[in-house]
């Protein structure tokens, strides 16, 4: 299944790349494959912008606007203002004990 | 149900003790600190029943907890999956073991979101391992991990809390690979020493992934949305859409039933009920239908999904229904108008619950569809007003 075609943020920076592997290690979605030690996207739109491969790529060669893709948060945040979040965030403190 | 006297090393535990940390009790628990804080709050001092014993370490007890699933986690699972309990739904923070882990074992990262920590431990039958639940607020992994709550620091400081380094003595932490979203392997490593490997997305590859030397196929790296999953996300789907549905009911049934003279409520059930129950199909093309069918909907927006949903839903429901008689040709318009775009906005709240939607095409089909959405409704409310103006011999 794929969302809209060509709307990621997601950009590969190859001469920044060091064929680490890292980020074909996180991504859930099989964006990136490693061939000849570089990395490189396989189909951009499978990317879900979670964020995982810039998170973990040591070297800053992948940069995403990642975020939380939630309908009812982003109108929330259109209203109100502020980030995008979608009421999970737990603000209680959990497991109360004592 | 265990209960606390299992650790107490043969000491008296007064079970009714009313309040729930006495001095007695925590003189009792200090002997196993890690068991104190997952007990001394429970009701009647009992354990949960997938709390087991208590495994020794170096530097103090853990619990021990079973691999199997009981009624209460079952009960537990259904309860979370369909309400508001999942907001409460919570383990303590710390370290656990399944089985009889040692110096060698490896180290599993989970939330404490207790669905998530449940679902870990199910699969961890006849392993030998540790468990680090990191404080997410009760929120499952993914979702943490997007806000950060299962993140860098969190892990940092959990691990340095629990001393894991002299717990074990290898160096290596087995994170789910959705918690990339939140945990930078560097910075852990940096900190803490421990060297971060992003296990597989599914806690049920985690014995083929370990068995295999740590290696992920591609299937273990990839998430799936199967149809079952979106099923079982769907009644967090209708039930809040049902929860604005007697709003929607109350100015139903106040446009039908109001007349000059007054508001008449044969008027306002039996005008009513045709757009009551095409509002309840609606709420179910978008919260069921366009879920559960997917992928087998045309388009890959949401808002176009669930307004084909509701289309054919609303079609379907008026022809063999025959629910808006007398041939009221506005009453038709507004149904079509209506009715497919309230599925369609419902169906666009899904994209938070999926697998694969992210920020920027929800960010660009709210854009395009809310302008819409309003535009709709506007001009629905004008047409029954119209439509009354009629009735009442105004116009």
């Amino acid at each position: 299944m794929k969302y809209l075609s060509d709307v990621t943020t997601l950009k590969l920076l190859p001469e920044k790349c060091t064929g680490c592997g890292r980020c074909v290690e996180v991504c859930p979605h099989g964006v990136f494959k490693l061939s000849d030690k570089k990395a490189s996207v396989t189909d951009r739109d499978l990317c879900m912008e979670c964020g995982a491969c810039a998170v973990n790529c040591e070297f800053g060669a992948i940069s995403v606007n990642s975020g939380v893709g939630c309908a009812a948060a982003i109108i929330n945040s259109m209203l109100y203002g502020g980030e995008p979040s979608c009421g999970c965030d737990g603000n209680k403190k959990s497991a109360d004990c004592c | 149900m265990k209960e606390l006297k299992f650790i107490s090393a043969g000491k008296q535990n007064d079970k009714n003790t009313a309040s729930c940390c006495s001095a007695e009790k925590k003189n009792l628990i200090s002997e196993a600190s890690a068991i104190k804080d997952t007990c001394c709050c429970t009701e009647n001092s009992k354990l949960p029943e997938w709390i087991t014993g208590a495994a020794e370490t170096p530097v103090g007890k853990a619990c021990k907890v079973s691999t199997a699933w009981s009624l209460a986690d079952h009960w537990g699972q259904i309860k979370s999956r369909t309400s508001g309990f999942r907001m409460k739904y919570s383990v303590k923070p710390g370290l656990y073991a399944a089985g009889n882990p040692d110096k060698d074992s490896d180290v599993l990262v989970s939330a404490n979101y207790k669905l998530s920590f449940d679902i870990l431990r199910r699969s961890l039958q006849g392993m030998n391992v540790w468990i680090l639940v990191l404080d997410t607020n009760g929120i499952n992994v993914w979702c943490a991990a997007g806000k950060g709550t299962f993140g860098t620091n969190e892990l940092v400081n959990r691990v340095q809390e629990v001393q894991l380094n002299k717990i074990v003595n290898h160096n290596r932490l087995i994170v789910p690979q959705l918690g990339a979203v939140g945990v930078n392997a560097r910075s852990v490593q940096k900190i803490t020493g421990f060297r971060v490997c992003f296990g597989p997305v599914y806690a049920k590859d985690i014995p083929a992934y370990i068995s295999s030397g740590y290696k992920k196929t591609e299937e273990m790296r990839t998430i799936r949305f199967t149809m079952a999953d979106r099923l079982i996300l769907t009644p967090m789907e209708i039930n809040p859409a049902l929860k604005k549905f007697p709003l929607y009911a109350l100015i139903v049934l106040l446009i039908f039933g109001l007349k000059p003279s007054g508001i008449f409520f044969r008027d306002a059930w039996s005008g009513g009920m045709p757009f009551l129950f095409l509002g309840l199909i609606s709420v179910f093309a978008g919260a069921l239908a366009t879920p559960v069918l997917l992928p087998f909907v045309p388009f890959r927006s949401f808002a176009l999904k669930g307004w084909i949903a509701g289309m054919l839903a609303a079609f379907f429901t008026i022809q063999s229904s025959g629910i808006i008689h007398q041939g009221n040709i506005i009453l038709l318009i507004v149904a079509c108008l209506f009715f497919p775009l309230a599925t369609s906005y419902i169906a666009l709240q899904f994209t938070g619950s999926t697998t694969f939607t992210g920020m920027s095409g929800v960010n660009k089909e709210l854009r395009a569809g809310i302008p819409i959405y309003i535009t709709g409704v506007a001009i629905s409310l004008i047409l029954l007003i119209v439509f009354k103006l009629g009735e009442w011999g105004i116009l």
